[in-house]
């Protein structure tokens, strides 16, 4: 594995030994010094052409614990605002001696461009590209269910999870269709059709667009933000119907099983997609998404970037 | 630049009806055609193992000049024609300035002059500043010295009902045709690529088929109903093969054109992210293509057209949603109308010279232009070499940009020569 900008990319076992991988770097950041010289002397570059906080300090704290050297270049005041190309960006990178980029990027395929046209020599990670993937986070939500419902098992086999919202726009959406199913778990997206892809019907995934029929079936619900534009795009009448009928309120939270959690990726719109008492919940692990986020991308620039040694080595 | 001799005797090549003949061009006019002539004081050319047909017309081409002379010019333009096997192209409209007046057409139409490899016919604008809204100086580029007969808005649909039934009466002034690039903007905003399976998985904004069934299907009926002629640009769906057929049956005054990469490549190919791959209108499903091409063999699509599109590196060497559409086209189309519908036994070579010659003339209204190779006809021959594999390479092109999605391809059928009034304005990799 060289770059990381597609879910599609990886195997089965390879997501597995990232889960595996951050299990055991997680342990690093429950000890006192919080920091492996893995990485050391390493540069990283956090290429953020797109807003996004907590993405880019969960990528830049996981790079500091393995120690990497770390420079931010977002979009506001960079280069990039200022007109020039994505591949100019790249070279400039490249000439800096970059090792990696973690890019986020408004346009689909824009990490794919990166590592594909020989514009720098780096590993290249996505950080979220438009309405594409987001692989760091479907293998954070993955460590998580694994974490809480996983039984000791190294996959998510059988494991009922339900995605719910606006699939059509969501990054994040497609990298865990691709994730949760190649671990074996049963997906089902449940969204009003105007916000189902034309052309789903290809994915190995259920549709329901009926969330109450669906809640006591599953054993996960991992509700999307819905972006305030979509409101004038005529996807749904107004945020009251849309709550109605695909926001997590308690009455929904009270018809999941018992052993049911609630996730959310995060920006929460609260109120609307999720009511905060669901959000806050004993069964909302939204929280603790964001810590493992760390862990995870720990495991993802530790295997891109230290190669074959192994994690006692490094430590 | 002109051949000294006057006379040229192409000896022993086959006509598009598998006849093989001595073709003798005089004073740029086909003289004569027989089987085996010997004639003194003429260049005799050896044509054996070659194809000669009635010489390609181009009615949906982007020469950028005016405007964006660093990506294509008249010159570099009708030097990829000729390469390509064509003594005629039409200029879409949407340079800068617009062709919406007569001084712009006559502009690119004395270029083409200047230029000299084949004739060059401006396409007019429908509208002004292809806006949509205002009808541009119609009559007046009809009566210019370009003698506009085909206008379009390329590029823009024009969408507004009322605009295009007023442009479709209009010019049944002059017999004039109406060439729609069908595409609904409210179903296509900031939209990237076909709508579907390859969409659905990349993240990248979808073109529904019905974007430009809906259009096409608007159109034959306004053109049924003012009794006026309506040409489609660029077919892509099997929805629109399916409409323009019945419109045809009904006796609609519609033609419609499908472009090589249409009729070779599918959406599936945009999984690189590679925007050369990006066109408007988008490149479809294998369904879609199939039905392309059969529309083509049974006549429902009556010619080929390239839409050839040249763009600078830097429109192409970045993100896809930033990349502008389009890809060249020229230089290999009768290569790839070979493999896809020669080779698989679709079209016979006479079927290809209708598609690509006679019909594009007779729908442009171009009269010199698309007679075969009749004996008293200007001298406009396509010589081809139906056995002469090569690789497409973007850096032995004759365009001034390098945006070919071909690079790499392979193919087996080439044009070796073209003549224009007589004069051999290509042969095997030179101008004239």
């Amino acid at each position: 594995m060289k770059h990381l900008l597609s879910i599609a990319d990886i195997s089965r076992s390879e997501a597995i030994t990232i889960l595996d991988t951050a299990a055991e770097l997680a342990k690093v950041s429950d000890t006192p010094m919080k920091k492996l010289p893995t990485l050391r002397g390493r540069t990283i570059v956090n290429l953020f052409a797109e807003d996004s906080t907590r993405t880019r300090i969960s990528f830049e704290a996981a790079a500091k614990r393995l120690s990497a050297d770390v420079i931010n270049f977002s979009s506001k005041g960079s280069s990039l605002s200022k007109g020039e190309s994505l591949k100019d960006t790249a070279q400039t990178l490249q000439a800096m001696g970059a090792d990696a980029v973690i890019i986020r990027h408004g346009a689909s395929g824009a990490p794919a461009r990166l590592a594909d046209c020989k514009w720098m020599s780096g590993a290249v990670i996505n950080a979220g590209d438009g309405t594409h993937e987001h692989p760091s986070q479907a293998l954070l939500d993955a460590f998580t269910i694994r974490k809480h419902l996983g039984q000791g098992r190294d996959d998510l086999d059988g494991l009922r999870i339900g995605i719910v919202g606006d699939v059509l726009h969501s990054r994040v959406a497609r990298s865990n269709v691709l994730l949760l199913t190649k671990l074996g778990a049963r997906v089902t997206l449940i969204a009003p059709p105007t916000l189902l892809p034309v052309g789903v019907d290809s994915w190995s995934v259920n549709i329901s667009y009926d969330f109450d029929s669906v809640l006591d079936s599953l054993d996960v619900v991992m509700m999307l933000r819905v972006q305030l534009e979509r409101m004038h795009e005529l996807f749904f009448p107004n945020a009251r119907e849309y709550s109605r009928y695909f926001g997590l309120n308690s009455a929904r939270l009270k018809a999941l099983h018992p052993g049911a959690i609630v996730m959310h990726p995060g920006p929460m719109n609260r109120g609307l997609e999720i009511t905060a008492d669901s959000a806050d919940s004993a069964r909302s692990v939204i929280v603790e998404q964001v810590s493992n986020g760390v862990s995870v991308r720990m495991a993802i620039l530790y295997l891109l970037l230290a190669g074959d040694t192994s994690i006692e080595a490094g430590s | 630049m002109t051949q000294s001799v006057d006379a040229v005797l192409l000896k022993g090549g086959t006509l598009a009806d598998g006849s093989v003949r001595d073709v003798l061009i005089r004073d740029g006019i086909i003289h004569s055609t027989s089987q085996a002539q010997t004639v003194d004081d003429v260049k005799v050319i050896d044509a054996e193992g070659l194809i000669l047909l009635s010489g390609f017309v181009d009615l949906h081409t982007h020469l950028r000049e005016p405007g964006r002379e660093d990506s294509e010019t008249v010159l570099s333009g009708s030097q990829a024609g000729v390469k390509g096997g064509y003594v005629a192209l039409s200029a879409m409209a949407n340079t800068s300035p617009v062709a919406d007046t007569a001084g712009v057409v006559e502009q690119v139409y004395r270029l083409g002059k200047e230029a000299g490899l084949l004739d060059v016919f401006p396409i007019g604008a429908v509208t002004q500043g292809i806006e949509g809204k205002i009808l541009a100086e119609i009559g007046a580029m009809a009566d210019s010295v370009a003698r506009v007969r085909v206008f379009s808005d390329d590029g823009n649909c024009v969408s507004d009902p009322l605009v295009m039934r007023r442009a479709l009466e209009y010019v049944k002034k002059f017999g004039g045709v109406i060439a729609q690039h069908a595409q609904e903007p409210a179903l296509t905003l900031g939209s990237q690529m076909n709508e579907g399976i390859v969409s659905a998985t990349l993240g990248l904004k979808g073109w529904p088929a019905v974007a430009e069934e809906a259009i096409i299907a608007r159109d034959v009926l306004l053109a049924e109903h003012v009794g006026s002629r309506l040409h489609i640009c660029h077919l892509t769906t099997a929805g629109g093969v399916e409409i323009i057929r019945w419109a045809k049956a009904r006796g609609i005054n519609v033609t419609a054109e499908v472009t090589p990469h249409h009729l070779l490549l599918t959406d599936d190919v945009a999984r690189s992210y590679d925007p050369i791959f990006k066109v408007n209108p988008p490149l479809r499903t294998s369904a879609d293509v199939l039905a392309l091409r059969s529309g083509l063999a049974d006549g429902t699509i009556d010619i080929v057209a390239t839409d050839h599109a040249p763009h600078p590196a830097e429109s192409k060497d970045c993100e896809w949603q930033e990349a502008a559409f389009g890809m060249l086209g020229l230089e290999h189309a009768l290569s790839i109308i070979s493999q896809t519908m020669v080779e698989t036994g679709l079209l016979s070579w006479a079927g290809v010279q209708n598609r690509m010659s006679i019909a594009p003339a007779r729908i442009g209204g171009y009269a010199d232009h698309g007679r075969g190779l009749e004996p008293g006809s200007p001298a406009h021959i396509t010589v081809i070499n139906p056995k002469a594999p090569y690789r497409v390479d973007r850096d032995n092109l004759a365009s001034k940009s390098r945006n070919t999605p071909f690079h790499g391809m392979e193919f087996s059928a080439q044009v070796v020569a073209t003549y224009f009034h007589g004069r051999e304005v290509f042969s095997h990799g030179s101008f004239a």
